[in-house]
Formats: C-alpha cells, sequence, structure tokens
C-alpha cells in the first residue's frame, strides 16, 4: 500500500504559554486540532452520527464539512458498531480514522471492534496491523441524560491493554492532546464532556503537541495531593480554592491520560505532602481511583501519613433528577471533605 | 386506492459444473480454460491433504484446535482465483485457506496459527490479506472499511470477505452490508453456506428461503452458486470482482455448500448430524466432480492422481516440518506488539515480567521512581 508518512512530533519543544486572550470554547479547541492534521494528513477522516450536514450534535464539527467535503466528513447512519468496525478496517489500510461517538455510552453497542479488535490487532498479528483509530465523544454524567446516556467509560475501558486513554479539562489541554491522539501510531479513546464544551480558554493560534503520560500540575500546594482528570479537575480547583481560605494548600495533579499514567508525578507530588486524594467521576468499585490508590500503596506507601481518600460517585446507576444526579457526583464540598478527612 | 406492487425480487441459482461431472458448455463460456482447471484441481487436492493432516496433527498433540475446510475448497479457490493477486484484498474468518495460499500466503503460516503463534498473522510483504479473525462477523465491518480506504485512496482494487451462514445472524454483517451499499464501496460479500452454525442447522437459524435474499435489503447484486462447483463460484465471484472495480458498488454471493467435517477438532458433528445427509453431501464433493470432468476430457486418469498425491503428501511434509522447525516466540513479543511504542511501564515489565505487582521490586524494575531514588 502506498506510503504516507509523516515527521514524528517533536516533543522536547517547549509548549506554548497558557496565558492568553485568544479564548475559545472547548468544542473549537477540539475542532482545531482536527482541522489542523486534516489539512495536513489527507489520510485522516472523521465519521459519526450527525458529524456533517448538523455540524455535529454538539457542533464540534461546525464548518469541518463545507471545508473538508463528504469524503473526509462523514455523516454515517446509527450504527456505531458499524462505523467503529469499519474505521478498523480503514485503519488498517492505512487511513486515519477519527470516529465520534455522539456520547461514549454508545460505544457499549461497539464492544467488539473498540475492545476486541481495535486494542488487540497490533498484538494478534505479531506487531504487524496497528489500529491507529482515534475514537472521540462526550463522556460522563452531569447533564440529566439518565442512566443508559451518563456512561464513564473510562473504569470499563482502561483494563484493556493495547488502548490509550486521553482526558482533557481544559480548552488548552483538549487541543495539544487530540492533536497528539491523531499522530499517535496507536488507537486512542478521547473522552470529552459535554458538560465542558462550552467552556472557554486561552488557546494558542499555533500548533503544538502535549505527550501522553505527563500530568499538569493545576495548582501547588504543601498538605495533600489532589489527583483527577477530565472534568472534575475543575471541581478540585474550585475545592483548593475553597480550602485555601482554612490555610489548606493543596497540589492538583490533572493527569490528563489515563493510559499512561503519570504515577511518577503523583509520587513526587507525595513526598511533598504526604497525603493523597483521588477524584474520580467514575463508580468506586475497581476505578481508576482504585488503581491510583493500588499503585500508591505499592510504591509510595511510606510516604503516606494518613490513609489515600478517594472521591467516586455513588456505587449506583447515575440519577435523572437534577438534584439527585449533582448528590451523586464528586463536588467541590465532597472533595474538600475528603481533603480535610486526610488531614485528620 | 389500489394496492401496488412496490417491488419484487428473484434469487438466481447458478450451477455450471452439476456433481456428476457435467458442465453447462454455454455458461462455462469464458470462464476457466482446460489448464487452469487442471492447475485447480491439482492445489485442490494438495489443501485437501494438508487438511486433512492438519487434523492429524491436532489429535497426535502438535497442534491447537483447528476448522477443517474439508468439502468447501471450490469456493476458496474459484473465489481466490477471481481476484487479482497483490491487487485485491482477501479479509477472511477461518474456513478459506486455499484462498489465501493462492494469494501467496506460505502454508505453513496457516499452521503456526493453529499451533498457537500469533507470527502465523505476520503476513508477508506482497501477499493482500488481513489476519484470520475468529470472532464470527467482525471481519465484514472491516473488509468494508478497508474497501473504503481502497475508494478514498482511488484505488482500482477489491476486497472480497468471507463467512458462513452463521455469520449472518450477526449485526456485524447487517451493518457491513448497510454501510458498503450506502457508501458504495469494492466489496464483495462471500458468504459460505455449509448449513451448519456448529450444531445448528440453516433453517433453524434464519426463516428465509435463501440466505441471498438478505442482501436485497441492502439494494445490492446478489445471486445463490453452487459453492462445490469450481467454474460457478468462479464466475459469480469474478462478475461481482469487475463489477466493483468498475466502481459498481458491492455485491453479495450465497455459495451453498457443505462442512463435510466437523466445525473444529473441539467438536463431533456426529452427535447432532444425520449419517445420511453427510453421505448425500460426500457425492457432492468439488473433487469428485472435477476429477470427473478432467477424466471426461482426457485430462486425468488414475496415475496422475496417485502422482499428484504422492507430490501433495511430500509438499505437506516439508510445510509442517517448516512450521514446526520455527523457534518457539520470545516472552519480549508480548510486550513488543502490545503498542506500536513500548510504554515505559511495559519496558519494565519485559525486563522483569513481574506484572502483578511492581511493588515488589521496583528498582529490579528499573523504574524511574522518585520514592526509591
Amino acid at each position: 500500500m502506498p506510503a504516507f508518512e509523516l515527521p514524528t512530533v517533536d516533543f522536547s519543544k517547549p509548549l506554548p504559554s497558557r496565558d492568553g486572550t485568544r479564548l475559545i470554547q472547548f468544542r473549537e479547541a477540539l475542532r482545531e486540532a482536527m482541522s489542523e492534521e486534516m489539512r495536513r494528513d489527507p489520510r485522516v477522516f472523521l465519521m459519526g452520527e450527525e458529524v456533517a450536514e448538523y455540524h455535529g450534535a454538539y457542533k464540534v464539527s461546525q464548518g469541518m464539512l463545507e471545508e473538508f467535503g463528504p469524503k473526509r466528513i462523514i455523516d454515517s447512519p446509527i450504527s456505531e458498531n458499524g462505523f467503529a468496525g469499519m474505521a478498523v478496517g480503514a485503519a488498517m489500510y492505512g487511513l486515519r480514522p477519527i470516529i465520534e461517538f455522539m456520547s461514549w455510552s454508545f460505544s457499549l453497542v461497539a464492544a467488539d471492534p473498540i475492545l476486541n479488535n481495535v486494542p488487540k490487532m497490533l498484538y494478534m498479528s505479531g506487531g504487524q496491523w496497528g489500529c491507529p483509530v482515534v475514537f472521540r465523544g462526550n463522556d460522563g454524567a452531569g447533564g440529566q441524560l439518565g442512566s443508559t446516556h451518563s456512561w464513564c467509560v473510562e473504569g470499563l475501558y482502561a483494563n484493556v491493554p493495547g488502548v490509550k486513554i486521553v482526558i482533557p479539562s481544559n480548552p488548552y489541554d483538549a487541543k495539544g492532546l487530540l492533536k497528539t491522539a491523531i499522530r499517535d501510531d496507536d488507537p486512542v479513546f478521547f473522552l470529552e464532556s459535554e458538560r465542558m464544551l462550552g467552556d472557554k480558554a486561552h488557546v494558542p493560534e499555533e500548533e503544538y503537541y502535549i505527550p501522553f503520560g505527563q500530568a499538569r500540575v493545576a495548582r501547588e500546594g504543601d498538605d495533600c495531593t489532589l489527583v483527577s482528570f477530565g472534568r472534575p479537575v475543575n471541581f478540585c480547583l474550585e475545592a483548593a480554592a475553597e480550602l485555601e481560605n482554612d490555610r489548606i494548600s493543596v497540589d492538583v495533579l490533572d493527569m490528563r491520560t489515563i493510559r499512561p499514567l503519570d504515577i511518577d508525578s503523583i509520587l513526587t507530588s507525595l513526598r511533598k505532602t504526604n497525603r493523597l486524594v483521588v477524584v474520580d467521576q467514575c463508580w468506586p468499585f475497581a476505578s481508576i481511583a482504585s488503581e491510583v490508590v493500588t499503585q500508591v500503596c505499592e510504591r509510595g506507601f511510606d510516604w503516606l501519613d494518613t490513609p489515600p481518600v478517594r472521591v467516586n460517585t455513588e456505587d449506583v446507576p447515575t440519577p435523572y433528577a437534577k438534584g439527585l444526579e449533582y448528590a451523586y457526583l464528586p463536588n467541590k464540598d465532597k472533595i474538600a471533605a475528603a481533603v480535610r478527612k486526610t488531614l485528620g | 386506492m389500489p394496492i401496488k406492487t412496490v417491488y419484487t425480487a428473484q434469487i438466481d441459482h447458478l450451477q455450471i459444473l452439476d456433481e456428476n461431472g457435467v458442465l453447462d458448455e454455454k455458461l462455462a463460456k469464458d470462464t476457466l480454460t482446460d489448464d487452469q482447471v487442471r492447475y485447480l484441481y491439482e492445489f485442490m487436492i494438495t489443501c485437501r491433504t494438508l487438511d486433512e493432516v492438519a487434523f492429524k496433527l491436532q489429535r497426535s498433540g502438535r497442534m491447537g484446535t483447528y476448522p477443517q475446510n474439508k468439502g468447501q475448497e471450490a469456493n476458496a479457490i474459484g473465489s481466490g482465483f477471481a481476484a487479482k493477486k497483490g491487487v485485491d484484498f482477501l479479509v477472511p474468518c477461518y474456513r478459506e485457506n486455499a484462498a489465501l495460499f493462492l494469494h501467496g500466503l506460505p502454508m505453513h503460516y496457516i499452521l503456526l496459527h493453529w499451533m498457537g503463534d500469533e507470527r502465523g498473522n505476520q503476513i508477508p510483504e506482497g501477499v493482500n490479506m488481513t489476519p484470520l479473525s475468529i470472532p464470527i462477523g467482525t471481519q465484514m465491518l472491516h473488509a468494508t472499511g478497508i474497501a473504503w480506504a481502497f475508494k478514498l485512496r482511488k484505488e482500482a482494487r477489491v476486497a472480497i470477505t468471507y463467512f458462513g451462514d452463521g455469520a449472518t445472524s450477526e449485526g456485524d454483517f447487517h451493518e457491513a452490508m448497510n454501510f458498503a451499499s450506502t457508501l458504495q464501496v469494492p466489496v464483495v460479500f462471500y458468504c459460505q453456506n455449509n448449513q451448519w452454525a456448529i450444531s445448528v442447522p440453516r433453517e433453524n437459524q434464519m426463516n428465509s428461503e435463501t440466505v441471498a435474499q438478505k442482501a436485497i435489503a441492502y439494494g445490492m447484486p446478489t445471486i445463490q452458486v453452487d459453492g462445490n462447483d469450481l467454474f460457478a463460484v468462479y464466475k459469480a465471484t469474478r462478475d461481482a470482482v469487475e463489477r466493483a472495480r468498475a466502481g459498481g458498488g458491492p455485491s453479495f454471493i450465497e455459495a451453498v455448500t457443505y462442512r463435510l467435517a466437523d466445525h473444529t477438532t473441539a467438536d463431533d458433528a456426529r452427535r447432532y448430524r444425520d449419517p445420511n445427509e453427510v453421505e448425500a453431501w460426500m457425492g457432492k464433493d468439488p473433487i469428485i466432480r472435477l476429477r470427473k470432468f478432467l477424466e471426461g476430457k482426457g485430462l486425468w486418469n488414475a496415475d496422475l492422481q496417485a502422482a499428484h498425491e504422492e507430490k501433495s503428501r511430500a509438499i505437506v511434509a516439508e510445510v509442517i516440518k517448516t512450521a514446526e522447525g520455527i523457534a518457539k516466540p520470545s516472552t519480549d513479543d508480548i510486550f513488543d506488539f502490545t503498542y506500536a511504542t513500548l510504554p515505559a511501564e511495559l519496558e519494565a515489565q519485559k525486563r522483569t515480567m513481574r506484572t502483578a505487582s511492581l511493588a515488589q521490586e521496583p528498582q529490579q524494575a528499573g523504574l524511574n521512581n522518585p520514592v526509591n531514588a
């Protein structure tokens, strides 16, 4: 098959400043990342429900049909298993599909391609057939969508080796991480949040790539290490601001990727604070938070002054009612209480 | 308002060489030459020999579970021969070995695969096929995606995907058919209807008269052929491939055939199949009718048969020797083949094989661990 190679991404290049006045929405940052990569690489295409004529159910792909045409921005039938499976074939033949799940909740009907083909194809072909597909879409509760449409898939899918899982918490990271995901030679699950698509922040116009497996220190402090990823990072920052009033200062680590997991940054912070709270919007049982706590106990037990605390959702199906959904999710108050608990 | 008929359909059945070796000359026109038929017949015998020896290898503990191809070879050979080697792509399941061999896959790769070695799926450069797909139906979507890539890249290639009657009950089948026809991509869906989904007979799997009619719902050209007739399989596949290459989109072929052996070596079909049914299909074996045809034309005889069987045994012996002579895979492989670039965490596990708990000897694992620095 015809070769089309791009130079390897140079991650040694310093990232542009996060400060600035180019305020754009999270959804625009995602669009910018996809569009920049599609202009560079004719192998990249976007497929999913409503991505073309309707500009995406959440308007992430606004204007992309007009720029790239119907052969690269493709409205699919309502057939998640179908387009996820097709993406496997297209990637095996050298294309770089971006597959949009309107919600990651709908990816459950595509379990065979995304869990049984994509992560294993390279392995089962003795290193020959990679599947560089980016699957992206909305993940997590908070929009009062009811239990079946509010899945947090990271806890479920992170168990499977062979994929990379990316979960940004802000527009700046969304752009840099999605660009890295599209350039990556492995399959990537990219988890967005419908609740954050309208969030605005400075996003540099220039191109930049954020390496996977490198947490960001979102706030510095000495008393406790707060570890989170995705939307709850923002709740951690709210809690940290409130705790500051009581002269409690915390490190907030935004993991940015779950696989690979930057456990070293967590351990570095722990050496300073000796206390740990992990905030995770998935159910508590066998969650990412559980994994973080386990690895910390295995590798940093002596640095813990108090037992680590997890803040997950309640261990029940996601409630539909607004008040109940809020009560079920991690929030600022639960996080602040958890930090106080570690401090005794 | 009167009731109007808005759609009618029919399914054609194509047979060119009957089970007595009698050829319909008119339908056979412009299909296979005598030389080609003889070459493919000899090839079929070699593949049957390999298939039977593979069964024995499993029984003697030298190979894992194996699905025999016995009785269905005309499908793989006729369709494989109709596709352009080195141009078109085969997207197989696991009962069309001969097509893969025709397209250049060395025979020992198939044995290596069923001996439990992923390297049997490291397809050699220039052989256009995807790895064997063992989950039922999965590969039809992959084929559609590959065909989509052909179309996007404006390459005059066609993908042929293989599956059984059982797979047409899967959602993957319907989703692949729908996508392929909606996007009009160059893919041929080749269904080997061998009458049995392990122990479930066709009539208990579906309430349609034919498998072929399922394609009508997707607006796709469809035909039923005698899958034990090399000529019919070749002609139907060639027509479908040419149509796809010319931009005519996907086609469906239902090939009526029969699994003469068990589903796999893990199965015993005697427990659920009527021996009279099996006996009747033995008489429709593609090898028998091809031999009758060639003998009738004076192109084959008992001596040639004996000589070729001898040659096939020698070829297969060599294939087994090659497969068994390959050194066992290294434990490095399980780490190296998981990601395109080995992540640091796996690098450490690779060095220690300590997958359960890196805490036991973190320094031995070579982790950049600030706590132990």
